[in-house]
């Protein structure tokens, strides 16, 4: 295994990743009151994901992690997808037509 | 004189730190190796929510209506207050990981002690809601009560939003809404249970002088669980409490 070099990630990252979320938070509750159609759930599960990944990069400091850490992160979101798409096709192709 | 083919105990326990354990060549490949262990177990944790979220998808696409009903039972307020206390909790958490690396026993303790505290108040605004349900009968099981969704005059805070009544045949399946709500957000909040556990024993010792004394991985390790349990809620805020509204 490589060994990686250990960065003391300090106060103004954290700052800024927490100013980032709670902003992130705020504009989802806001948006989640607008009726915008089928642009509320894209809306919603876009920033979600914009605020796990600034946790997963800076909270959980994968930015300075060793790439088999990134390979294996990697690989379960391929696995998490192809799972989660696969079940959805199924289950949509059942009921075709009854959507 | 006779010699070992072994070297003496004493060359074996000479220069490295006491945390450094013998199967290991240095620290920096020793705390490689538990940041790596401590990720596949974060990963399969993922694998295991990810059915709970695949089920959602799935009901919400079937039952649209009936989870529009039961999305609308939440309090979008108190999920996003919850969002935002756990958010804190993470930062909180992330600023002791920088107290524990740079030695500083008293801010360790302090960022310890205001997470425990942040995820107590997390639990507590969970209990709120957890009542309100309980007390409306729309916790699943033999005294689910439909009539929020077919008879909404029934329910004042239905009602005041000017909501129609629902087929009984579509508001039999808010239950199923109701079902996988407390699956979800009971579970993530048992995560949240045994963290706030391990966090009471860490802030017993960081009291007396652990983790600054260059040994972090347990601190670091933690915080990956707890900002991961972090990630889940952010989802879970997402879909339960947002994307059904309207």
């Amino acid at each position: 295994m490589s060994e990686s070099i250990h960065i003391v990630v300090g106060p103004r990252v954290y700052v800024a990743v927490l100013l980032s979320l709670l902003g992130g938070t705020g504009i989802t509750a806001w948006t989640a009151l607008l009726n915008l159609g089928i642009w509320n759930p894209v809306i919603a599960l876009s920033i979600a994901t914009f605020e796990a990944t600034e946790v997963v990069l800076y909270f959980m400091w994968v930015k300075y992690s060793p790439r088999l850490t990134w390979l294996a992160i990697a690989a379960c979101i391929f696995l998490f997808s192809t799972l989660i798409s696969l079940s959805l096709v199924d289950y949509m192709g059942r009921a075709w037509g009854n959507w | 004189m006779v010699s070992s083919a072994f070297p003496s105990a004493a060359a074996e326990h000479g220069e490295h730190p006491p945390y450094l354990l013998h199967h290991f060549q240095s620290v920096e490949q020793q705390a490689d190796a538990a940041n790596f262990a401590m990720w596949l177990f974060l990963l399969s944790e993922v694998m295991f929510f990810s059915g709970l979220f695949a089920a959602f998808l799935i009901y919400r696409n079937w039952y649209i209506p009936a989870f529009v009903a039961g999305a609308k039972q939440l309090n979008v307020g108190l999920g996003a207050l919850n969002s935002g206390l756990l958010i804190l909790s993470s930062f909180s958490l992330g600023m002791g990981v920088w107290s524990a690396e740079t030695r500083r026993k008293s801010c360790l303790v302090l960022c310890l002690i205001l997470t425990f505290v942040l995820g107590l108040g997390f639990l507590g605004i969970k209990s709120i809601e957890y009542a309100e349900k309980i007390e409306k009968h729309h916790f699943p099981g033999l005294h689910y009560s439909l009539s929020s969704f077919i008879d909404p005059s029934s329910d004042q805070a239905v009602s005041a939003a000017g909501e129609r009544p629902l087929p009984l045949d579509m508001a039999r399946h808010t239950e199923l809404y109701f079902s996988l709500y407390f699956a979800m957000t009971g579970m993530h909040a048992l995560h949240m249970i045994v963290g706030m556990g391990i966090l009471a024993y860490m802030i017993l010792r960081a009291w007396g002088g652990a983790y600054t004394s260059g040994h972090v991985t347990f601190v670091k390790n933690f915080a990956l669980y707890w900002n991961l349990v972090d990630i889940v809620w952010i989802y879970l805020f997402a879909l339960l409490y947002l994307v059904s509204r309207h």
